[in-house]
């Protein structure tokens, strides 16, 4: 069982409130994604429900019961560092029995869940290795498996791949998600890097300033953005807004259109274009558009435009409308 | 910041080098060749490098007039026990002050390291009245009182140096697996910080051990440690070279060896931590 | 970064070395504060009572009492800078690629193994002495008078024992430091077309900054106390030339057997020493913070 819910959690730093006041509830099984950008609070966040920090005021529930003040040990939950924060003194076996060790548990049993976890890991080879002879990748894994033998009530994740190099991350983002199918509990993962929260994520609550500017399956955030700094923080590049004239022919403040949702081609809008990537699949176009401003264009991999070239443009998706406080219309 | 050298020019500085290191190294050298040497080539002119008559005399004849072993042993107790009693009270303070820091923990630091400027001379009347009140003169649980506090300090605060190396992360992983504050001490910091600690020992075994004021003020005959033989060799002039070398090469080979022995840790533990 | 229970036990795992240094600090000070206020002779035991502050203005009044506050400044001061100075010197010489360097630190490491008094009477007997000592021998055979060390120049010849014993300390230091150095900015200096002393002057020295405020701080803090040697070799002498202000405090205590007297030099010794850590402090704990 995982489910969590905070009421009113806020949290300050002295006289700066770090998180002003948040109301979520994690459903038990789910795996919820954390993102924002730095600074926003969601690492705060995720130390107030491991209990390494204290909530300020408002309460934490874990499965129905008050775990405001409980030590981190006593919440039942798991935790995976960035730093992945293994004990360097002792071997792999040791790393991960080490919280079985700390709850009394007798060796024989300790033993089958190390070597559970092992094999389900891919660690059974390294376990009389220290974390020093090892790599990025198979640290990352001790980690988890320190985390997994304890059957949690949940896992947390605090930016956990954000030291791999790319190629590695692409791999160890889909053994998590494959580990959550396989144990069905619940986990909380924080991430700035919103395409972590998009391939993984049940749920992504998008921080920012302390706030839940909005919570909502990956498609949802994607298609319906609630405002603009949801719109801007999903999708990769990111959202094209346009002011102005352009706006109010759409009876909006604002409106947002994605690269994804321009074709090149005939169209209403003309411009040159200014710097291009050609990736082989897409072409990422920058173009100065009269009257409107500099659009950002996923185009096919086809298209050769180049620097200094005039094209014309049209919308060809869903066009976001936002007014003037920045919610969505 | 090594880099290749012409061989001429390598020959050069490894020339200058050992020259410069003989020299610092020499008043020592010279010492314990005298301490072999017999009375009369230890004064003879032109001096003797080496004496054509080597004697283990002199070893043997302040063996047979003092009761080195008693003193020796002194030593080790209090310079071992100050520096055990000291490490056990500081460990706790390093890791408060290392892993929960606040605002003030800088000031603490340095006034603790304040307290090390009071002059010993200073309080000398005053110590050596309260520990004739409490019957600790001429003991060794006494000196080893005096000298821990003396040291606390410099134990402190490079412990605290070295904690500050260890990632907050890794306490925090190990309290998310349950241990509570004692097993995070002993299970997790301690072993990690074990080189940082062994490094603060031996630093602290070697100040207390070269201590030689409280050492000579505070005791008699009964807890006087090497420095107190020594100074009982130096007073009456009657003594020769030869074995006032001797004695004080018995005085300091002990530690010396001990110095040399874990130089590595020791250079790291000179440092005070606090030089990367 | 943590919660209330853990700073609550912060605070309680503080408790024992900070109750411990303050009842350390301040019982011996208590007292020798009263006793600074009081007439208080081994010598006449019967005779006490308050004499307000007559043992200060005895201190102040005698020239010997500037002479020593002068001698201590000039010991903690002249031993600083020999012992920077040439640790620096030794710190860059044996950084080379030097044969044998492991052997050599053991070397250079070695006085700081020597007690005070040991050090103290290596010198005075084996080198400084003016029949025995090697000193006299070297002068003599270039056909020279022997120096008399610590008859005419009592307070270098301290000042030069104490840096000896402590240059290992310096130098080690200051090597350790000098090898976290890395290569790729002097070599980078070097591509900029900076010359051998512009290297050093830009690039080591700035790098060195936080080991020579470490070397300058622990050293000070022994400095100030430094009684042993003094009290092997010169016993303060000739006359007051070598005498520093523990040592006089020593000599009212010891000889003169003048408690009151002892205890008020104590108390100026211990505002002397808050005055030096103080400005120490202020000027240092800048670079020790980064």
């Amino acid at each position: 069982m995982g489910k969590i819910q905070l009421t009113k959690v806020r949290k300050a730093f002295g006289e700066v409130d770090v998180i002003p006041g948040i109301d979520l509830t994690i459903e038990d099984g789910e795996f919820v994604v954390f993102v924002g950008p730095s600074g926003c609070g969601k690492s705060t966040l995720l130390r107030l429900i491991a209990g390494l920090e204290d909530t300020t005021s408002g309460t934490i529930e874990i499965d129905g019961k008050d775990a405001t003040n409980l030590p981190p040990a006593k919440r039942g939950l798991a935790m995976v560092f960035q730093s992945y924060a293994l004990y360097p003194h002792m071997t792999v076996r040791k790393n991960i029995a080490f919280p079985l060790k700390m709850a009394g548990m007798d060796r024989a049993e300790q033993d089958r869940r190390v070597e559970r976890a092992a094999k389900v890991l891919n660690l059974t080879n390294y376990l009389d290795r220290r974390p020093g002879q090892l790599s990025g990748g198979q640290r990352q894994r001790v980690a988890i498996g320190r985390a997994i033998v304890r059957e949690p009530a949940a896992f947390l994740f605090d930016e956990p791949l954000s030291n791999l190099d790319a190629a590695l991350r692409v791999g160890m983002r889909q053994e998590i998600s494959e580990l959550h199918q396989s144990l069905k509990t619940t986990m909380i993962y924080v991430t700035h890097d919103q395409v972590e929260a998009m391939t993984m994520a049940d749920k992504i609550v998008v921080l920012n300033a302390g706030r839940i500017e909005q919570v909502g399956a990956p498609l949802e955030l994607y298609n319906h953005p609630r405002n603009l700094f949801v719109a801007g923080f999903i999708g990769s590049p990111k959202m094209n807004f346009i002011e102005g004239a352009e706006a109010a022919k759409h009876d909006a403040h604002t409106i947002g259109i994605r690269p994804e949702h321009i074709a090149v081609g005939d169209g209403p809008w003309e411009g040159v274009v200014g710097l291009s990537e050609h990736l082989g699949s897409d072409s990422f176009l920058k173009v100065a558009v009269e009257g409107i401003g500099t659009l950002t264009v996923r185009a096919p991999g086809e298209v050769a435009a180049r620097h200094g070239d005039r094209i014309r443009l049209a919308p060809a998706g869903k066009i976001h409308r936002f007014d003037t406080n920045g919610l969505a219309i | 910041m090594a880099r290749a050298l012409s061989p001429r020019r390598q020959l050069v500085t490894t020339l200058a080098a050992w020259t410069v290191a003989l020299l610092i190294f020499f008043p020592v050298l010279w010492m314990i060749l005298t301490s072999f040497k017999t009375e009369a080539s230890a004064v003879a002119m032109p001096p003797q490098f080496l004496s054509a008559d080597w004697t283990l005399e002199n070893y043997a004849e302040v063996w047979a007039r003092s009761d080195y072993p008693r003193f020796f042993w002194n030593s080790v107790v209090i310079a071992v026990g100050s520096t055990l009693l000291g490490l056990l009270v500081a460990i706790p303070s390093a890791w408060a002050m290392a892993f929960v820091p606040g605002q003030r923990t800088r000031d603490l630091l340095m006034w603790m390291l304040s307290t090390k400027m009071m002059p010993a001379v200073a309080v000398m009347v005053p110590l050596y009245l309260i520990f004739q009140r409490l019957g600790l003169l001429d003991s060794r649980i006494g000196l080893v009182i005096v000298l821990m506090l003396m040291n606390l300090p410099i134990i402190v605060w490079m412990l605290y140096t070295y904690f500050k190396e260890i990632p907050g992360e890794i306490l925090e992983a190990a309290r998310m697996d349950g241990a509570s504050l004692w097993n995070e001490i002993v299970h997790v910091l301690t072993p990690m910080a074990l080189p940082g600690i062994a490094s603060t020992m031996l630093l602290n075994i070697i100040l207390a051990w070269n201590e030689a004021f409280w050492t000579i003020v505070l005791t008699t005959t009964k807890a006087a440690p090497l420095s107190a033989f020594i100074a009982s060799f130096s007073a009456p002039q009657g003594l020769f070279y030869a074995k006032l070398s001797a004695a004080s090469a018995m005085a300091i080979l002990p530690i010396l060896i001990l110095g040399w022995f874990s130089q590595k840790q020791l250079v790291r533990g000179l440092t005070f931590g606090a030089v990367k | 970064m943590s919660t209330q229970s853990s700073r609550f036990a912060a605070r309680l795992m503080v408790a024992p070395s900070v109750a411990l240094l303050l009842i350390w600090m301040i019982v011996p000070l208590a007292m020798t504060l009263y006793y600074s206020f009081r007439l208080y002779r081994l010598l006449s035991p019967d005779r006490t009572g308050w004499v307000g502050f007559n043992n200060y203005l005895w201190f102040f009044n005698s020239p010997d009492f500037w002479l020593a506050l002068f001698n201590t400044l000039a010991l903690v001061g002249g031993v600083l800078v020999i012992t920077v100075t040439l640790g620096i010197l030794i710190a860059l010489l044996i950084d080379q690629p030097v044969k044998g360097q492991g052997f050599l630190r053991i070397l250079v490491i070695a006085p700081f193994f020597v007690m005070p008094p040991v050090a103290a009477s290596i010198w005075e007997n084996l080198f400084m002495h003016p029949q025995n000592g090697l000193f006299s021998a070297v002068a003599r055979g270039f056909g020279a008078q022997p120096i008399l060390f610590l008859e005419q120049y009592p307070m270098w010849s301290v000042i030069g024992i104490v840096s000896w014993e402590w240059l290992p300390f310096a130098t080690l230091i200051l090597l350790t430091a000098l090898q976290s150095l890395s290569s790729e900015q002097l070599e980078a200096a070097e591509m900029d077309g900076a010359g051998a002393f512009a290297r050093f002057r830009y690039i080591i020295l700035p790098h060195l900054t936080r080991a020579i405020t470490v070397v300058i701080l622990i050293q000070t803090i022994f400095l100030l106390g430094i009684f042993g040697e003094i009290f092997t070799t010169t016993q303060g002498g000739p006359g007051s030339a070598s005498t520093t202000l523990p040592y006089m405090i020593f000599k009212q205590a010891i000889a003169a057997k003048d408690i009151g007297r002892a205890a008020a030099g104590g108390i100026i010794a211990v505002i002397l020493a808050n005055i030096v850590a103080y400005f120490l402090m202020r000027g240092l704990g800048r670079n020790l913070n980064s």
